[in-house]
């Protein structure tokens, strides 16, 4: 990593420390019903929606009905994402005339965006309709990112309470994450881009003569380039505030409407970590000690930046065949050096290992380097992040409670360590709650690991693998890692727009998302009924640097043990290999 | 020595009944894996194998040796207990009861046999006779040899009413006769409950070790499916690299074998047997292995103070003379007025002028002595000597200093102002006043004192250490109990506690969310001992104190508890050290099997083989046996459970986590590379 690196990396780390306290504070506000500066403002919105929707907005649940709320929700909302996207053709907002999308595809698209993936197996500007992009996939990166966080405040809830037998209301929290939080700031996301050049119209594709001739293959005169634009601004803005990820151009934040200049790509990548990042102490508000949610953030950071240094240092590294050619890949004053492929001039190394690392640790998804071009060290990290369950900053709200499921696994080991039953925040871990648990950590390696084997095993799967050897493994590997963890990040290379794959990937990212929900408000609403245990001597902090480091261990061991032997012959025997 | 560990390996055997493993899930997994490369090794003999029929032949026999291992250290936990519980057995044979026909004295009565007894008999047992069966003596009194249950030899006493009235079967009347009524249904008697929580039988799974084997089974799911994918992988891996063979069953059944938690499956439920076990030894009999756990979370312990805290009586520890009065006057008429008090207190008053004045009684004839007792009414004890002569009678009281001071004054005399000052400053420091009068004159205090037991405090401080508040409950007055629970060294005390307000206490804390336990012996501690989370009854006690508690200290000590705290503790950080370490351990087992499991197919994997090993056989070879091996290693630690010293919660895990979690990272290496030399050095591989 070059000292150009090392300062971008620690800038960025600044800037994202500086907005945690603000932001959580202002989050645990909004939550707890508070007023907030944008009440005047939003309130009546709000009472109207409420109104409209028959929500009172004091009434509270169980973690039942609350499950039974979220499930209703996202099923309608993925009707209304498939619907749109197969009858597109006869709807208005269709300048470029895109027919319906087979079924399929808008079945693994609906999926995608309701469970806040983003997988994209289709090119948006070249498939979907400006009304499937706004009202479709757009307002599901609101409502899906809100989903989320919707579900963790519930989760924080039990584990603020004590002897409580619900844990608040769905519909009320998804409003309010909206409304308050996620609006304005893609309001303000969305200004900050357009400011540096990311369009936004309603318009059409351009078509732009060329300024010099161009021939094609066949050495016939080219007279113009289509240019796609639309309103990309708006949703550039929340699917990286929203963990979405899903771009409107195929090439995602490394298309210069998406993302043109060093200041967009910051304002971006910033904009990934935000919200998990304020999260975190927003949970430490909410159960009344901000240390505990110092603890998690520092777990996550003590996680993140060495990735990020790995990778940054691999793809700075270059490939040693390539030096061996006779090509400079040393950082020198004349070049930054580094393996560039893949990668945009504009960004640089340091920009794509930092958004890679943390696209990838934010369960976002969205890339502004071709992952399927890092070294293999560089890709394996990317695989890493995903792999330890997106609980590292991971998606918004869901990447919070599966890191908590994470601090409750720790403290039961610790708890039986120390010699007392493992208790959390005043809350006995007992075997419902650590059935639970199990389950949140089984699932995914489950998903990930199976989706692979049939990947490999099947001729339907194998054929869409566009690179020999070991990385051609990789390519399938990270499809089920992308899909089975919410991710929707791409390794690109893998033709992923077949049957097989929209539907495995589909299925693996229906379960990933749900069948984690559900255990988690199951097990939030086990601990909000629990008694509080009084903190005495032999009761263990779990703000300490010792019990951080702890639960680091845990999330690595815990995500490393299951996928080495697919790391090694991946990625890992691909590095060995160059 | 030798028939215990051939004992141990028959039970070992015997359990390998899929039946029975298939309570243990990552057992069971491990008993599957042995049969398939069993099978395979079959088919390997037959030349159509998939590796070497050696090969496969040395897994399977590993595999199978590993389920073996886990079952021995079952059996061994199970063993100590067995042996003991067969003697106990034996010693109920055929045991004779006689049964009364009547409820009159003179009543007749019929031999049955102790099995055919039930609740509500009334039953005679003489001199040198087994007592048929748990009861309460309803008349007489007598000594019995509890040695039994106990392993106490000297001889407890026995007799009708009050806290010494519960007889327990088995045990054996030396000397004089009981009448006792029944009190349990047969195979329901303590002896009973006894034997099948030795034998391990009754022995439920505690809520920590629940939770802690749905996390293992998790992790044994987890990891067959790590495995299972592996060989779609392996066999994409061979066609992508254009070289090699694909993973074999039997390496993948290794692998799955050294990655699921092995060490901590294979000795979990010897870790609860010999908890329970530990308990025994300590004269503890636990009624349930959830109130063993429940010991290792208390946050409050209540402790009578007599008995527990101060030893069992008052002594004296000063005299006080009244103005003008000389000491050795006051210690002769206090020594005199106490010669025919048997009470220790009368007898401690005795000692005490003995050793401070040489005074031993010579010189007083017995018959001119009449002694008046002591009564709850007049609330003075003492002597009136009748002089030679006719120098009257010397009257000599001592007791209650109003009692006293009445006394005095009835006879003319008055309590001087000074005295009054001392009866004043020794009730504040905790001690009890005994006023000394002869006829009309006040002759000074003795000042009794309760005595707190030697090292108490340093227990007390051990408890708070641990994370354990105590509270001395006591009947006397707030200022009394004060002053000895300051210098007990207790955090709080209930003074002037009746039955309900021990329950009402318990209540309290419960209700903060606390863990109570507590210890009590007679029958008006019965309900606070039912609601106390863990009770621990004395062996002394009545029979309803000890039925509302769920723990039985045998050699009634009531400071036991501290034990009790620390076998929980011990249980439970004994689990989570072995859960620890058999995780850490699968980083190295990656290190040996993956290299070597693809060998053939990635050769360039083998940068992974950081131990160096000899061959890709050998490799796997090493991890299967340092897998099977490391449990017989560990059984001894799981027996004995990790050594507790009280600390803070943070010292213990940052202590444990090098110890268990490091060392369970870096001990296979050693292990592995170490076995790996050995099967090297003979060739093999």
């Amino acid at each position: 990593m070059t000292i150009a690196g090392a300062v971008q990396l620690t800038a960025f780390l600044l800037v994202l420390l500086a907005t945690v306290r603000p932001l959580g504070r202002y989050m645990a506000r909004v939550y707890g019903g508070e007023r907030t500066f944008l009440h005047p403002l939003i309130g009546p919105i709000e009472r109207l929606m409420h109104r409209f929707a028959g929500i009172r907005p004091d009434d509270e649940f169980g973690w039942k009905e609350n499950a039974i709320a979220m499930l209703i929700f996202n099923a309608l909302g993925f009707i209304v994402v498939y619907v749109l996207q197969r009858t597109q053709g006869m709807l208005p907002f269709d300048p470029g005339r895109f027919p319906g999308v087979p079924p399929d595809l808008a079945f693994n698209t609906a999926v995608s965006f309701v469970s806040n993936t983003n997988w994209q197996a289709y090119g948006g500007e070249t498939t979907m309709s400006h009304l499937t992009q706004m009202l479709g996939l757009t307002v599901q990166n609101f409502v899906s990112a809100a989903t989320g966080m919707a579900v963790l405040v519930l989760f924080i809830r039990g584990i603020a309470r004590h002897s409580a037998h619900t844990l608040g209301s769905f519909w009320v929290d998804l409003i309010r994450s909206v409304l308050y939080i996620l609006l304005p700031l893609s309001v303000i996301l969305s200004l900050g881009l357009v400011s540096q050049g990311v369009v936004q119209t309603f318009d059409g594709t351009r078509t732009i003569p060329f300024l010099d001739r161009v021939v094609d293959a066949g050495g016939a005169d080219v007279p113009s380039q289509a240019i796609a634009v639309g309103p990309v601004a708006s949703q550039i803005a929340i699917k990286q505030l929203g963990t979405n990820g899903g771009g409107f151009f195929n090439t995602n934040a490394a298309h210069p409407f998406e993302n043109p200049t060093p200041v967009s790509n910051s304002l971006e990548l910033l904009a990934i970590l935000l919200i998990p990042a304020a999260l975190c102490y927003t949970f430490g508000v909410m159960v009344g000690d901000t240390r505990e949610g110092w603890a998690i953030l520092a777990a996550m950071l003590v996680i993140f930046i060495p990735f990020v240094v790995l990778t940054a240092g691999a793809e700075q590294a270059g490939v040693p065949s390539y030096t061996g050619g006779g090509v400079g890949m040393q950082a020198s004053p004349g070049q930054p050096g580094g393996n560039m492929e893949g990668k945009e001039v504009r960004f640089g190394i340091m920009q794509s290992a930092l958004w890679a690392t943390a696209t990838t640790a934010a369960s976002n998804g969205s890339v502004n380097a071709m992952h399927d071009s890092f070294t293999p060290m560089g890709g394996f990290v990317t695989l890493v992040m995903m792999q330890l369950g997106e609980v590292v900053f991971g998606g918004v709200g869901s990447g919070l409670y599966g890191m908590l499921v994470f601090v409750i696994v720790a403290v039961f080991v610790a708890g039986l360590l120390v010699g007392r039953t493992p208790e959390y925040l005043g809350h006995k871990i007992e075997p419902y709650d650590m059935k639970m648990a199990s389950l949140l950590i089984l699932i995914m390696p489950l998903l990930v690991l199976g989706g692979t084997a049939l990947g490999v095993a099947l001729e339907a799967g194998r054929s869409s693998i566009t690179n020999p050897g070991p990385h051609g493994f990789s390519q399938v590997l990270y499809a089920f890692t992308s899909t089975g963890n919410n991710n929707g990040s791409a390794f690109a290379g893998l033709a992923a727009n077949t049957p097989f794959y929209n539907v495995a990937g589909g299925i693996a990212m229906l379960v990933s998302r749900y069948w984690l929900a559900i255990p988690a408000l199951a097990l939030a609403g086990s601990l909000a009924a629990k008694k509080r245990i009084p903190a005495s001597e032999g009761t263990l902090p779990t703000h300490t640097a010792l019990f951080v480091s702890w639960l680091v261990a845990i999330v690595l061991i815990v995500g490393a043990l299951n996928f080495i032997p697919a790391l090694a012959l991946g990625p890992l025997v691909e590095h060995l290999l160059l | 020595m030798m028939t215990r560990y051939a004992t141990a390996l028959r039970d070992a055997l015997r359990k390998m009944d899929p039946r029975q493993m298939i309570r243990n899930p990552v057992m069971f997994v491990v008993e599957i894996g042995s049969a398939v490369t069993t099978i395979l090794w079959v088919q390997a003999l037959t030349g159509a194998g998939e590796a070497p029929a050696w090969f496969i032949g040395a897994i399977a026999f590993w595999l199978w040796i590993t389920v073996v291992f886990a079952n021995v250290s079952e059996a061994i936990a199970e063993g100590r207990g067995k042996a003991q519980a067969a003697a106990l057995r034996r010693s109920r044979e055929c045991v004779k009861a006689r049964r009364l026909t009547g409820t009159t004295p003179g009543a007749g009565h019929e031999d049955v046999l102790a099995g055919d007894l039930h609740a509500g008999d009334v039953v005679l047992v003489a001199s040198g006779d087994l007592i048929p069966a748990d009861g309460e003596v309803v008349e007489g009194i007598a000594s019995v040899d509890e040695s039994a249950i106990t392993g106490e030899s000297a001889p407890v006493i026995r007799e009708s009413g009050g806290d010494r009235s519960a007889v327990t079967g088995g045990t054996r009347v030396l000397s004089d006769q009981l009448v006792v009524r029944i009190t349990s249904e047969p195979g329901g008697g303590f002896l009973d409950r006894m034997i099948a929580l030795i034998e391990g039988a009754k022995r439920q799974k505690t809520p920590n070790e629940i939770a802690l084997n749905i996390l293992l089974a998790a992790f044994t799911i987890i990891f067959l499916v790590v495995c299972v994918t592996l060989l779609p992988f392996s066999v994409f891996s061979v066609h992508a690299a254009g070289q090699g063979t694909p993973i074999t069953v039997s390496v993948l059944v290794a692998l799955l074998v050294c990655l699921i938690p092995t060490t901590i499956g294979g000795l979990l439920s010897a870790i609860g047997i010999a908890g329970m076990d530990r308990m025994i030894r300590h004269n503890v009999i636990a009624t349930s292995g959830r109130a063993i756990e429940a010991a290792g979370d208390v946050d409050v312990l209540l402790l009578d103070k007599t008995g527990t805290i101060t030893l069992g009586n008052r002594m004296a520890t000063e005299f006080s003379p009244a103005p003008g009065v000389t000491p050795e006057r006051l210690a002769e008429a206090a020594h005199i007025s106490s010669m025919a008090d048997e009470t220790p207190e009368g007898r401690s008053v005795a000692v005490l002028a003995k050793e401070r004045y040489g005074l031993r009684g010579r010189g007083l004839h017995e018959a001119s002595m009449h002694f008046i007792p002591f009564s709850a009414q007049t609330r003075m004890s003492g002597v009136d000597i009748a002089q030679e002569g006719s120098a009257g009678v010397r009257q000599i009281r001592k007791g209650a200093s109003d009692a006293v001071k009445a006394f005095v004054q009835s006879a003319g005399g008055s309590m001087p102002a000074a005295v009054e000052r001392t009866i004043q400053d020794i009730s504040r420091q905790g001690a009890t006043p005994l006023v000394v009068a002869e006829n009309a004159e006040i002759l000074g205090v003795i000042q009794l004192k309760d005595i707190v037991k030697g090292g108490i405090k340093e227990r007390f401080a051990r408890l708070r250490s641990m994370g354990i508040r105590t509270i001395m409950i006591t009947g006397d007055n707030p200022l009394t109990a004060a002053a000895i629970a300051a210098e007990a060294g207790v955090d709080d005390f209930l003074a002037e506690a009746r039955p309900e307000d021990k329950l009402q206490l318990i209540r309290e804390h419960q209700r903060e969310g606390k863990l109570v336990a507590m210890t009590g012996d007679g029958t008006n501690d019965a309900p606070a001992l039912a609601q106390a989370d863990v009770a621990v009854a004395m062996n002394t006690g009545t029979q309803s104190a000890r039925e509302a508690s769920n723990m039985i200290d045998l050699d009634s000590n009531p400071t036991k508890l501290m034990e009790i705290v620390e076998i929980g503790k011990q249980l439970l950080m004994t689990r989570g050290a072995l859960t620890t370490f058999s995780i850490a351990n699968d980083v190295a087992k990656y290190f040996a099997i993956i290299p070597a499991a693809f060998a053939t197919t990635y050769p360039a994997l083998g940068m992974l083989n950081i131990m160096g090993l000899g061959s890709p056989a050998s490799a796997i070879l090493s991890a299967v046996i340092f897998n099977a091996l490391i449990i017989v290693a560990l059984i001894p630690l799981a027996l004995k459970g990790i050594r507790y010293a009280p600390m803070s919660a943070a010292t213990l895990l940052r202590r444990h986590l090098l110890i268990y979690g490091v060392g369970g990272l870096i001990a296979p290496f050693i292990g592995i590379k170490a076995i790996d030399l050995l099967l090297t050095s003979f060739g093999l591989g």
